[in-house]
């Protein structure tokens, strides 16, 4: 009934990706004994406490940097933004406003929630996948954006 | 600064595990939401192969009460499944739905210099502050 997009499907990249970003996830905690869920850290900003400021912004400074330093030894893989403004500005209001709702996103209780076997974090994580496949359900095959 | 270093480190690896993962791009990941039309499973291995990772750092995690660094440990303690946890879940997997970004992968592309990725994270920033200003009002009110 599903039908597999194998010519965009890449489990090599994707695994590979994925131990990245878990490495990532597990030297902040590990280290710095945190969770590393980016809606928390950039939410948290917003009512800053003293010393709460500098590492929130290392922390985004390296994901906003990444790019760069990326560049600096290879080509960036493509990004493809094929939302338009209102619709960008719908999704980030929502994003925004729901991750904070939540108290976290795909890689506060997607990733280390799960990892750290959270029920609160899978069922979080059941509900935004559920939206986010009737989501695109409702714009791509019902509305036929 | 030991602290704010190794929170650079782990930022700028999460970003290069979302630039190899190709999650940093919004059609690939529209392109795992889309299962009624041809369904792409790569993130569910981004997925698996970070939580892979995390389980065994969480499971070491737990034995400790000071990070390797020597600061304090801080898991999260809260594990009640509420109304608001449902509800922004769903909110965040709709706005998610609609440009394929969350959070990370929208500062990834903010960062690749994409000026459609800029209008999202500002929209995104401005839903935490409308969020804020929301908690506030509710605290107030009910003081």
């Amino acid at each position: 009934m599903i039908d597999i997009a194998w010519s965009q499907f890449t489990p090599g990249t994707a695994l590979a990706g994925g131990i990245l970003i878990g490495l990532a996830a597990a030297s902040f905690l590990l280290l710095n004994g945190r969770i590393a869920g980016i809606s928390g850290i950039l939410g948290g900003l917003l009512t800053p406490t003293k010393h709460d400021i500098i590492w929130r912004v290392a922390f985004l400074a390296g994901l906003i940097g990444a790019p760069a330093i990326w560049m600096l030894m290879a080509e960036l893989p493509p990004i493809e933004i094929n939302a338009g403004y209102p619709a960008l500005i719908i999704a980030g209001l929502l994003v925004g406003i729901g991750t904070r709702y939540a108290s976290g996103c795909t890689s506060g209780h997607g990733v280390c929630g799960l990892s750290r076997l959270s029920l609160r974090s899978l069922v979080a994580t059941l509900s935004f996948m559920a939206a986010g496949f009737v989501s695109v359900f409702v714009i791509r095959h019902l509305i036929g954006a | 600064m030991k602290y704010s270093l190794a929170s650079l480190f782990a930022g700028l690896l999460f970003g290069f595990g979302l630039i190899v993962s190709g999650m940093a791009n919004p059609e690939k990941v529209l392109g795992f939401l889309d299962i009624a039309g041809l369904w792409d499973p790569s993130l569910a291995f981004v997925m698996g192969g970070a939580i892979l990772v995390g389980v065994f750092a969480f499971a070491l995690a737990r034995k400790r009460t000071l990070s390797f660094l020597g600061f304090e440990m801080k898991l999260p303690t809260n594990n009640r499944i509420e109304k608001r946890l449902v509800i922004g879940s769903l909110m965040f997997g709709i706005g998610w739905g609609i440009a394929g970004f969350c959070p990370g992968p929208g500062l990834v592309a903010l960062g690749a210099g994409e000026f459609k990725a800029v209008v999202f994270v500002g929209s995104m920033v401005a839903g935490m502050i409308l969020f804020e200003a929301i908690e506030r009002k509710k605290a107030a009110s009910a003081a």
